[in-house]
């Protein structure tokens, strides 16, 4: 996993996503989704691509389903891209990199 | 650069033609489209792939079909093909602004699930409706869902929702499955699981933020219609080919699936060939879509040296 980023936990999604000043994408995953599998190494070169104009993080639904299901997330993989503290994007399912960064454009 | 073969799709046609290819030394392309691996990384065990006698999970054996085609040195990018010219040599492939060219395609972009075609459904995409119960079977833990079809797959998906959900109901529009009988079996004497026969999904109930909580309902002989309560709706009703990009050059059937020539995967047009389920809709298997894909890869090497373009 690349330090890039982050593993939210139900304890820290406040003050890590919906507090934080910067935009935030949070991937919403688990170790049994194959599509999941794809979309990280996308979530992964993102936060490369985007280091200091977006957050990227990532939830585990097996281990924070709290988080998931306040969000209302029933698919994984689903992407949730919050600003000052609302989501103002979500895409559903593993999707071609070009169309993560349309809509990551707009919220920067 | 000029390529010898791209192959578009990665499920086991298109990453056995590029195991094939790699190995003669044509250097192939993949693009592997918006869901590298195909259709088998949204399944679970695949109980029928000759080699694995205790079986394999579908992301697991995609996984090991990409590595094998990659060690010959098979190049697989996480792209998905946009746009495509097979109207003069060599023929041209987009990703967006990005241009490929090469002297021989392989086409094996398969097939996706179908929809019901209603305009909620589309909405509700991801928010309690869903095509893939391996994916999002897990958020309707004790729920109750509705799973659309009767074939093998809506079989499948129905057992495997019994993990989670309470009550699983198949909604099938005619009066028997077509599903096959170990497949039938295994649905129908799992206590969670019940049949609604001669039904029609014809509207689905809910919004984004509450998810799904009922579906309208229509009897195929009464014509009466009612609401069923449910927290989620699976479908599968069958699948289409993924032949939108090729349709206005390469001959497709009725259905939509492209036409190959006889004993061959040969198109309409010269060096452009087809294997999978873009091309199947009797079989559609792991396994035969693997043995069209290698085809797929002899017909493009014979082609390239006939035409001396192997160099």
């Amino acid at each position: 996993m690349a330090d890039n980023v982050k593993e939210y936990s139900t304890n820290d999604f406040k003050s890590e996503v919906v507090e934080s000043d910067t935009p935030v994408l949070v991937d919403f995953w688990a170790e049994w989704c194959g599509p999941c599998k794809v979309i990280a190494p996308v979530v992964e070169e993102l936060a490369n691509d985007y280091e200091g104009k977006i957050k990227f993080g990532k939830v585990n639904v097996d281990d924070h389903n709290m988080v998931a299901s306040e969000y209302g997330v029933r698919s994984i993989p689903t992407l949730l891209i919050f600003k000052n503290g609302a989501v103002v994007n979500q895409i559903v399912g593993a999707v071609p990199k070009e169309k993560i960064t349309a809509i990551l454009d707009t919220v920067i | 650069m000029n390529r010898k073969v791209i192959i578009i799709g990665s499920g086991p046609a298109g990453l056995t033609a590029a195991l094939y290819t790699a190995r003669a030394n044509l250097e192939p392309l993949v693009f592997e489209g918006s869901q590298p691996g195909g259709q088998l990384t949204i399944t679970t065990d695949v109980e029928n792939f000759p080699g694995f006698p205790d079986g394999i999970m579908g992301p697991e054996l995609m996984d090991l079909f990409r590595k094998q085609a990659e060690r010959f040195g098979a190049e697989c990018y996480f792209e998905h093909v946009t746009k495509v010219d097979f109207s003069k040599k060599p023929y041209t492939v987009w990703v967006g602004d990005k241009e490929y060219n090469a002297e021989s395609i392989i086409i094996a972009t398969g097939a996706t699930a179908k929809m019901l075609g209603l305009e909620n459904e589309k909405k509700l995409m991801g928010f309690g409706v869903s095509a893939c119960a391996t994916c999002d079977g897990f958020f309707f833990k004790d729920k109750k869902v509705l799973v659309v079809g009767g074939g093998d797959s809506a079989m499948e998906e129905a057992t495997y929702l019994t993990k989670f959900a309470s009550e699983v109901v198949i909604v099938h529009r005619r009066s028997e499955f077509r599903a096959s009988k170990i497949m039938i079996d295994r649905a129908m004497n799992n206590p969670k699981v019940r049949v609604m026969w001669n039904s029609s999904v014809v509207d689905i109930l809910g919004s984004q933020e509450k998810g799904v909580h009922a579906a309208t309902i229509k009897k195929t002989d009464t014509d009466e219609s009612f609401e069923e309560s449910c927290d989620g709706i699976f479908m599968a009703i069958g699948h289409k080919p993924n032949t939108d990009l090729f349709s206005d050059v390469l001959k497709t059937d009725s259905n939509g699936y492209l036409i190959t020539a006889s004993d061959s995967t040969a198109t309409n047009t010269d060096g452009i060939f087809a294997c999978g389920d873009v091309q199947d809709h009797s079989y559609r298997q792991a396994i035969t879509a693997a043995g069209s894909g290698c085809m797929s890869a002899i017909d493009a090497e014979r082609y390239l040296e006939d035409n001396n373009l192997n160099k």
